[in-house]
């Protein structure tokens, strides 16, 4: 069996926590043991860490990584900031030996040190590169009847020479993995358009940002589907609770559920929503439940 | 309109500052070709955000302008600009060290001190609150998820870093706040 040690990040387990256990739950269904790594901290987030001081970035983001290298397992992320806060880490300290002993002298100081010898995935990534869309769907028992917005989100494909995941204007992996659950991916406007939140621009100018969360809600509506499915958690904060805020600053509704895609494949291994937590989304996604218990093939 | 501009401000030692970030020294080969800003979604929805002009400012050494720029901050680093960008100038990069330098200068959103301060006492950007234990509760997880909000001895490793990098002072309310 395959063990990949589990990185948490913020958001998933201290709001979505339906994300977590639909990683867990859908893994092991595929065969892959997530060993808990324990005593994480915040990647911390790329945009915005990185942004103040990149020694704080780089020591905070290396303990992470050493907690991995002490179990020997490589890190499975599920969310794109954490993913991008990680590998970027994770590639400068590998590459640049002086930055890489300048770390470890401040990782001395809590009895750590940065080896370089694991690797940090991204869930998506990795059941595109390592499990496959086919294999996936013949481990599927309930395929979807749904419409689907895939949201990539930018950290997962870009910046694309450091995550070499082919096209970061048109790439398909991710489409690909949710149309191996029996769910159509639905094109729609601007489809790889950011939803506005990172960079830390939610936490400093939110009504700019969700501007641009709106603009991204439209576009899907306008083709039609049932949910949106992603593959980061802050993506899902900003595309859910995004919703909300919309309907308080500008009065404009927006009903769209959001799924995560561990919760989308939990769907089509035959979990029910609640154990996925999909109806603890801040949107209400009761019709989507309806169809899905009415619509499932 | 743009306002005018006096070559005795600018200041050649800021513009070395920026060019030690890896590649962003190619921002001097940038012809203008506007492919940056024209599809940068938050220049959509915002005219103030100008990535080009941001940089153009670095190339000329115009510290007190661009550190001062409030739109600075607006940047959502989506990489669509640098990945389009056909001098290979790395855009975001560049826009972070331009950041990281204000922040060395004092200056820095409020909001983002505040949420600097969650992880220098939570170790998490975004902490645990009481609705989502109830959810963690009702899908069967353990109330409080195996981060360092369940091991107190990796918090304390957490804050030693962050006390040995100096980001706590970084980011309180008494220190080169603006």
């Amino acid at each position: 069996m395959t063990k990949l040690s589990f990185f948490l990040g913020c958001i998933a387990p201290n709001r979505y926590p339906g994300i977590e256990i639909a990683t867990q739950k859908t893994l092991e269904k595929l065969g892959v043991e997530l060993e808990d790594l324990e005593g994480t901290s915040c990647c911390p987030a790329p945009g915005v860490f990185r942004s103040f001081d990149k020694t704080t970035w780089l020591a905070l983001a290396s303990r992470n990584i050493t907690l991995s290298e002490e179990l020997g397992d490589d890190i499975l992320t599920i969310c794109n900031g954490c993913f991008g806060s990680l590998t970027d880490a994770n590639h400068m300290l590998k590459e640049d030996a002086t930055l890489k002993s300048d770390v470890n002298k401040i990782l001395s100081e809590i009895g750590r040190e940065f080896k370089g010898t694991q690797d940090v995935r991204h869930i998506i990534e990795y059941l595109y590169q390592e499990i496959g869309a086919e294999k996936i769907n013949e481990i599927v028992t309930n395929p979807l009847d749904l419409k689907v917005a895939v949201h990539y989100g930018c950290h997962l494909v870009k910046p694309s020479k450091e995550r070499h995941l082919g096209s970061a204007e048109n790439p398909t992996f991710f489409d690909e993995l949710v149309e191996a659950t029996g769910a159509t991916s639905v094109d729609y406007q601007d489809k790889m358009a950011c939803c506005g939140a990172g960079g830390g621009a939610r936490t400093a100018v939110l009504e700019t940002s969700l501007k641009l969360v709106d603009k991204k809600l439209d576009n899907m509506e306008a083709a039609d589907v049932d949910c949106i499915v992603d593959a980061c958690p802050f993506c899902h904060l900003q595309l859910d609770v995004g919703q909300t805020e919309i309907k308080n600053k500008f009065e404009k509704e927006h009903v769209m559920p959001v799924l995560h895609y561990s919760q989308l494949l939990g769907l089509a291994m035959g979990f029910s929503p609640e154990e996925l937590g999909i109806d603890m989304n801040f949107t209400d996604t009761a019709t989507l439940i309806e169809k899905l218990r009415g619509g499932a093939k | 309109m743009s306002d005018s501009v006096k070559t005795s401000d600018f200041d050649q030692a800021f513009r070395q500052e920026i060019f030690e970030e890896p590649g962003a020294d190619k921002i001097a080969l940038c012809f203008n070709c506007t492919g940056c800003s024209s599809g940068c979604p938050m220049t959509e929805q915002e005219a103030e955000y100008n990535i080009r002009k941001f940089l153009r400012m670095a190339n000329l050494g115009m510290k007190e302008q661009l550190l001062n720029n409030p739109y600075i901050w607006y940047c959502t680093t989506c990489y669509k600009c640098q990945e389009r960008c056909p001098q290979g100038v790395p855009n975001v990069d560049a826009l972070l060290k331009i950041r990281t330098l204000a922040v060395e200068n004092g200056i820095m959103l409020a909001p983002h001190k505040k949420v600097g301060q969650l992880v220098v006492k939570f170790g998490h950007a975004v902490p645990i609150n009481d609705d989502t234990k109830e959810k963690r509760k009702k899908l069967g997880l353990e109330e409080v998820p195996p981060t360092v909000h369940r091991f107190s001895e990796a918090l304390d490793e957490v804050k030693k870093l962050i006390k040995i990098a100096g980001f706590d002072e970084i980011v309180s309310e008494e220190e080169g706040g603006k």
